[in-house]
């Protein structure tokens, strides 16, 4: 069973990689913040694949799918649904909004009003909607994939660092490569390849691999590393605050994924590195005085202050 | 009886005892070692010796190196008898420090025929350092203890590597591992040597002939003895005045004095030596001065005339002489107080009488020279000038190689030959003295002395050998006349070279003012290191202990405070490395211990572990910089990190991993 899963995950990987070409360490990120049931942030530039990314993600691991555009005029409740009257049986009946599935593509949410933005993140970090007094749960797995476009876009509001947090990671995509290039010119459609994908692996795998990632085993060496990582954030005067109990949780949690996703049934330091920027670039911001002013130096500078004991 | 038959059955059935042989590459460094420590006596044992020694070496490499096998028993009893008898005939004896040495030489050789096991390398390791400090009785100059320390090195080496031999140590790892050895040693090395109570006095005898063989000054004076001296540019003793070096005519370093004439030899007639200076009258200033004597094997010590201080175990004679309780075997430093200008008290009889004591026969020409000049009722002052008068004025020579003197040797030298050296003026000018009534005695010593220029302090050799006269004067007591200076004023001024015209016999370093001056200066900043040697290490006897603690601020201090002090600083020392160690211990856990093992090795090739570097990062690098580790790199960090970081740990793993940490090559 195990390996069978493990297969299934890396069908998975090969089969985004092969659409969205040259950004396999992006797509494993998304996959590992899948697995550790966070939900991922793509912060870059229209263009850069980052709809086209969900959209083969979903595919592959046979999940239903919904995208949702944010607008400046996005209500809530066409994000939720709403309740119905209905005349033949004069009753409001409930019609699920769009984030009843399940990965959503919340694409460009810094266009949307912080109110609608904001209901969306509740529902994201409790798992369920809560509309006119009834609780309805979301479906399982459930997967956010928001995207943002650089903040300095006119006509935006950014999300607030509060609203930052939930997201498990932030990742940027960036330019692909020349090789990686060339081969997307030559080749086809990526939408009728996305047609053409098969399903690699069932909703049940899925959820059977969410649940083994707890059971990634870490050792007290390594907790000793995450927990001077976290004490450095805290202590540095490079930072304006120290990262937060949730981002040390949130990381041990990220790196236990990606060990899983390495076939591995334990934790190396490695891991935790490997997804360190992913998770606490977001969450980190440099002190007025810092020499370190970009989101990627800080978490160098964190990267390389902390010792790792042999 | 039953009792003993147990016994012996005991003994038949305890199993041998496992030996671990000797491997080639161990007892190659052994032999290496072993070469090096035997070749500063080489010249100088029997060449027979040095031929067996040389010849048992290789063949015992050989052995190793080609797998034959060692002689049978009977053959090594054969070679260890002949050598022995072979010692026995050379030196007459097996005891002593030649044969000795001789003996320790040929018994190495013949251990080294059966050796074979561990054991027998350790038995050598140590024959070797006996071997290496056998050397230093016959000299302790500074390059040859430098050799030695080289040499010592190596052989710890070899020891290392005895006991190690099976660790797979690299090529130099063993010298590594030694010289670290040695410099951890240097602190206990140093308070030992500042600490170690020293002892008047020799603390263990040396064999007889430990000290034979120094030139130096004799106790007797014959025409000949001084003029052979100054053949030999050996340094005499070093002088560091604590002012400005007194000009050359103020350089007279007084030795043994003379008194008693046989007509052919001067001897010395001077009574016991009294532990007080003997009182003079000073005039002037006096000099300081300290002298750092070479080993002469005498009991003589030298000090500008005339002395006013006496160093530790020391008497005066009433000739003004130094004689020291024990014969000075080491190098001896002293502090020294002169007066050059001075007058003696009275002459009492019995003194008087030796100092005009001549033979009764012989000599007629020279007996009658006197008597004419004693005719005009001549003061001495007056005798004293016409001897002196009678060297200038005549045709005499200073040489190096006078002729041969008859019977009448005085006679012979004044009116046939004239040509002589300082011992023949002396000599002379002594007998004229006596037979014209005045008193006089020879004095023997050195003369001068060369300035080094870059230590500022003085050089006397044995060529600086000198002989010249005392006469009593009433009114001014003993007076120093140099009749030398009568023939030969620069042997004074500028030394023995620019005196002599047939200089050839002068060795290099005693051609004062003569030509390869770049090379003499060299010779001379060798010399202050030698002398700060001489200084600081060799005569750091009892006095320059006391004398240097006190400086430190101690104060007065004896052998037991030294040993208390001794004791609390090595103990202290051995507390602060344990501290040390203890503070800087390495992690308990055998896997770290291991991983860091194998880092450490990498980082000796370049390849550090940066501190963040998880294992198979590191690892991952490694490989790429250097594809030949790749394979056993990758092994050896992904066992490390599934033993660190993974769920269980099992003991076959931590022993793979440290099976192939050890196998590890960088």
């Amino acid at each position: 069973m195990g390996a069978v899963l493990e297969n299934g995950l890396d069908l998975a990987i090969r089969q985004v990689g092969s659409i969205i070409l040259g950004k396999e360490r992006a797509i494993r990120l998304a996959l590992t913040c899948l697995l550790a049931r966070g939900h991922l942030l793509i912060e870059d530039l229209p263009g850069m694949g980052k709809t086209t990314l969900a959209h083969a993600l979903a595919h592959s691991l046979g999940l239903h799918y919904q995208r949702i555009q944010f607008t400046s005029d996005l209500l809530p409740a066409d994000i939720l649904g709403a309740a119905v009257y209905e005349r033949q049986r004069e009753t409001f009946v409930f019609h699920p909004g769009p984030i009843f599935a399940q990965l959503i593509l919340a694409d460009e949410i810094n266009r949307a009003t912080p109110k609608t933005q904001s209901a969306l993140l509740e529902a994201m970090e409790e798992g369920q909607v809560t509309i006119e007094g009834e609780t309805r749960p979301l479906p399982e797995p459930f997967f956010v994939i928001a995207t943002q476009n650089p903040a300095y876009q006119i006509g935006t509001f950014p999300l607030p660092e509060s609203q930052l947090d939930r997201f498990l990671m932030r990742i940027e995509l960036g330019y692909p490569d020349v090789q990686a290039e060339r081969a997307l010119l030559e080749g086809e459609d990526r939408r009728d390849l996305l047609a053409r994908l098969p399903v690699a692996m069932a909703p049940e795998q899925l959820h059977e691999a969410q649940a083994r990632v707890s059971s990634i085993h870490v050792a007290p060496p390594l907790l000793d590393y995450v927990q001077a990582l976290l004490t450095f954030s805290r202590q540095s005067n490079r930072f304006r605050s120290g990262l937060s109990p949730r981002a040390g949780l949130g990381l041990l949690r990220a790196a236990r994924a990606w060990a899983l996703l390495h076939h591995r049934g334990h934790v190396l330091p490695e891991d935790v590195q490997t997804v360190l920027s992913a998770v606490v670039s977001h969450r980190l911001h440099p002190a007025e005085d810092s020499l370190e002013q970009s989101a990627a130096d800080l978490v160098e500078r964190l990267l390389t202050a902390v010792t790792l004991p042999a | 009886m039953r009792l003993w038959n147990q016994k012996n059955r005991l003994k038949a059935e305890k199993p041998a005892l496992p030996l671990e042989v000797l491997e080639p590459i161990a007892l190659s460094w052994l032999l290496g070692a072993l070469l090096l420590a035997a070749v500063p006596r080489a010249s100088e044992l029997p060449i027979w010796l040095t031929l067996l020694f040389g010849a048992i070496l290789i063949w015992r490499w050989l052995i190793a190196m080609r797998g034959w096998s060692l002689p049978p028993r009977w053959l090594l009893l054969v070679v260890a008898v002949l050598a022995c008898a072979g010692v026995l005939i050379d030196y007459r004896t097996l005891f002593g420090r030649d044969a000795g040495v001789a003996f320790l030489s040929a018994m190495t050789a013949c251990k080294l025929l059966e050796t074979r096991t561990l054991r027998d390398g350790v038995v050598l390791v140590f024959l070797g350092y006996l071997l290496v400090m056998s050397n230093l009785l016959y000299s302790q100059e500074i390059l040859l203890v430098i050799y030695l320390f080289a040499v010592v090195l190596l052989m710890l080496a070899a020891q290392i590597l005895i006991h190690r031999q099976h660790a797979g140590l690299k090529a130099l790892a063993p010298i590594w591992l030694s010289g670290k050895m040695a410099l951890q040693a240097i602190p206990v090395m140093l308070i030992l040597f500042v600490l170690f109570p020293r002892i008047p006095g020799p603390l263990w005898g040396l064999p007889k002939d430990a000290y034979k063989g120094r030139t130096g000054l004799s106790e007797q004076m014959t025409p000949g003895t001084v003029s052979e001296l100054s053949k030999s540019d050996e340094v005499a003793f070093r002088v560091r005045f604590n002012g400005p070096i007194p000009p050359p005519n103020q350089l007279y370093w007084r030795g043994p004095v003379l008194w008693n004439f046989d007509g052919r030899r001067w001897t010395s007639g001077a009574g016991a030596p009294r532990n007080t200076p003997v009182p003079f009258t000073p005039e002037g200033t006096a000099l300081e001065y300290s002298v750092i004597l070479e080993p002469s094997n005498r009991i003589w010590l030298f000090a500008l005339d005339l002395p006013a201080l006496l160093p530790p175990q020391t008497g005066m004679t009433s000739s003004f002489q130094l004689l020291r309780q024990q014969p000075v075997n080491e190098v001896y430093r002293y502090q020294m107080r002169s007066y050059p200008n001075y007058r003696t008290g009275h002459l009492d009889p019995i003194e008087r009488t030796t100092a005009l004591r001549l033979p009764a026969r012989g000599n007629p020409r020279a007996r009658a020279l006197t008597a004419e000049w004693r005719q005009g009722g001549a003061r001495p002052e007056a005798l004293i000038d016409a001897a002196l008068f009678l060297f200038r004025e005549q045709a005499f020579y200073y040489t190096l190689n006078p002729p041969l003197l008859g019977s009448d040797s005085v006679d012979d030298f004044l009116f046939r030959t004239r040509r002589g050296f300082c011992e023949h003026y002396a000599s002379a000018f002594v007998f004229l003295m006596r037979a014209a009534g005045v008193p006089a005695r020879v004095v023997t010593g050195y003369q001068g002395g060369e300035r080094n220029t870059f230590g500022d302090y003085l050089i006397v050799r044995q060529s600086d050998a000198h002989a010249w006269a005392e006469a009593w004067l009433e009114g001014r007591g003993w007076v120093r006349v140099d009749p030398t200076g009568a023939v030969a004023p620069n042997r004074i001024q500028d030394g023995l070279y620019a005196a002599l015209s047939d200089t050839e016999e002068l060795p290099f370093l005693a051609r004062r003012g003569g030509d390869g001056e770049w090379l003499r200066q060299l010779a001379m900043s060798w010399d202050t290191v030698n002398n700060s040697w001489n200084e600081w290490v060799l005569a750091y006897g009892p006095d320059r202990q006391k004398e240097f603690l006190s400086g430190l601020g101690f104060g007065p201090i004896d052998w037991a405070d030294m040993t208390v002090a001794m004791t609390l600083m090595l103990g202290g020392f051995g507390l602060l490395v344990a501290g040390l160690r203890w503070r800087n211990r390495g992690p308990r856990d055998p896997v770290v211990k291991a991983y860091l093992h194998f880092c450490a090795r990498l980082a000796r090739r370049g390849l550090a572990r940066a501190n963040q570097e998880g294992p198979l990062a590191f690892a991952e690098r490694v490989a790429a910089s250097r594809p030949d580790l790749a394979g056993s790199v990758r092994e050896i960090s992904r066992l490390y990190a599934l033993l660190r970081y993974g769920p269980v740990v099992s003991t076959a793993e931590v022993r793979q991993l440290q099976a192939l940490v050890r196998q590890f090559r960088a």
